[in-house]
Parts: structure tokens; C-alpha cells; sequence
């Protein structure tokens, strides 16, 4: 009925946050190995805005988006209404969990990635410094 | 059928979005619109069988043509967004050439 907004203001929220921690990021100019976390972040803004976008054609292919007032046709009556706000507490909101959950798991194995490669760079850098001893 | 159609766009876009190693025609945007679909669709699938457990496998014809069709739809959908998206990035400049010739 109208979950896709659930995940459509948690990408905003993410669009906003990516902003504000990419400026700050740009002050700082922290050069490290490891990926910025204005780039992980527009990652999970990109998947949702993504998704939002997919889902609210789905809405429209369905009728349930209008382009007047109050653009949803579930608003237009108060049962309806509550049957879509049912939705978007539990559809909405497994949604943004779910993408959230899925781009923490690959954050989680890119960091992991990253430290490996450090490790190994480490090493590499060490074996030298003994072989030229 | 939405769903499957979309996981295998979303497939195919990866492999494509894989290959294309100097990132000349900005495929992450279909990546991003297909995979962001397929979870949330995904999500909608689980709630849809904890609410009839049996509907989900066993869709009639005329469903399952029409959410082929709406599955279809929405591939097309996403290509037109990476299409506009990827002549207004204009990679190598043959859109800026065309329109400064006039």
C-alpha cells in the first residue's frame, strides 16, 4: 500500500548524514587505506533510494499511487488507512531493516577485506626490511 | 515472478557491472536499483507467507502473467533510469559534441 516511504525517509536520513560525514571528512582529509564511511553510507542511501524507487512504480502499476491529494488512494479513508499504516510498521519497516542489515554485513566483510590487506602490506614491508638486513 | 525477475536482472547487471572494469557506463546504478528492489520484494514475500502460507506457491495463471508482466515493467523501468543517468554523464563526450556542432 505505501510501505516504499518507510525505506524512501530512511534513505533521506541517510542522504542528509552521508552529507554532514562527508564534509566533515573533507575537513579532516584523513588519508588511510580504509574505505570512508561517507562512501558506505551513500552505499546504503544508493540501495535504498534504489529499492524506494522500484517499489513505488510497483504502487503506481497498482493504482495505489494518485498524482493529486492526498496521493495515496489507501488515505482517502480512515479504514484503509489504518490497514496501510499497519503495513508500513511491518512491511516498511522489515524492509529498511533488511537493506540495513545486508549493507552492515557487507561492511563488515569489506573492513574485514581492508584489515587483511594492511596485515599483509605490514608483512610485505617487514620481509623486506629483514632481507636488506 | 516480480521478485525472481528482478534477482535475475540483478544478476545479470552484476556480471555486466563486473566486467566493465574502467566504469564507462555506470552500471551501479542498475545494481542499486535492482538489489534495493529484490530485498524489499523479498521482505514483502515473507510477510505475504506468514500471512497465507500457500498463496505465495501456488499463484493462478492470470497472476503469475501479471506479475510477469509487472516484473518485466520494472526491469525496464530501472534500464530507463540508468539509461537517462548514463547520457547525462555523456563518458565519452559524443552528447557534448553533438550539441556544441549546433
Amino acid at each position: 500500500m505505501a510501505c516504499f516511504i518507510v525505506p524512501a525517509a530512511q534513505a533521506a536520513v541517510t542522504t542528509v548524514v552521508t552529507k554532514i560525514i562527508s564534509i566533515k571528512e573533507n575537513k579532516e582529509d584523513t588519508k588511510t587505506g580504509k574505505i570512508k564511511l561517507s562512501k558506505k553510507l551513500k552505499c546504503l542511501s544508493n540501495l535504498l533510494w534504489g529499492g524506494s524507487a522500484m517499489l513505488a512504480f510497483e504502487h503506481l502499476w497498482h493504482g495505489e499511487i494518485q498524482p493529486f491529494y492526498p496521493f495515496l488512494t489507501s488515505a482517502t479513508d480512515p479504514e484503509s488507512a489504518r490497514i496501510m499504516l499497519d503495513e508500513m510498521a511491518t512491511n516498511g519497516v522489515g524492509m529498511s531493516v533488511f537493506v540495513t542489515a545486508v549493507w552492515a554485513v557487507g561492511v563488515l566483510v569489506s573492513n574485514a577485506f581492508s584489515k587483511k590487506a594492511e596485515a599483509q602490506k605490514i608483512e610485505n614491508v617487514e620481509n623486506i626490511i629483514e632481507v636488506e638486513k | 515472478m516480480t521478485l525472481l525477475i528482478t534477482i535475475f536482472a540483478g544478476v545479470i547487471a552484476t556480471v555486466c557491472w563486473y566486467k566493465d572494469t574502467e566504469n564507462k557506463y555506470k552500471l551501479s546504478t542498475l545494481l542499486y536499483l535492482y538489489w534495493g528492489a529484490s530485498m524489499m520484494w523479498t521482505v514483502d514475500s515473507i510477510c505475504e507467507y506468514f500471512s497465507d502460507t500457500t498463496a505465495i506457491f501456488n499463484p493462478s495463471g492470470a497472476e503469475l502473467i501479471n506479475d510477469g508482466f509487472l516484473g518485466l515493467s520494472a526491469v525496464a523501468f530501472g534500464l530507463v533510469i540508468w539509461l537517462i543517468r548514463f547520457i547525462l554523464s555523456d563518458p565519452s563526450g559524443r552528447i557534448k559534441k553533438l550539441v556544441s556542432r549546433k
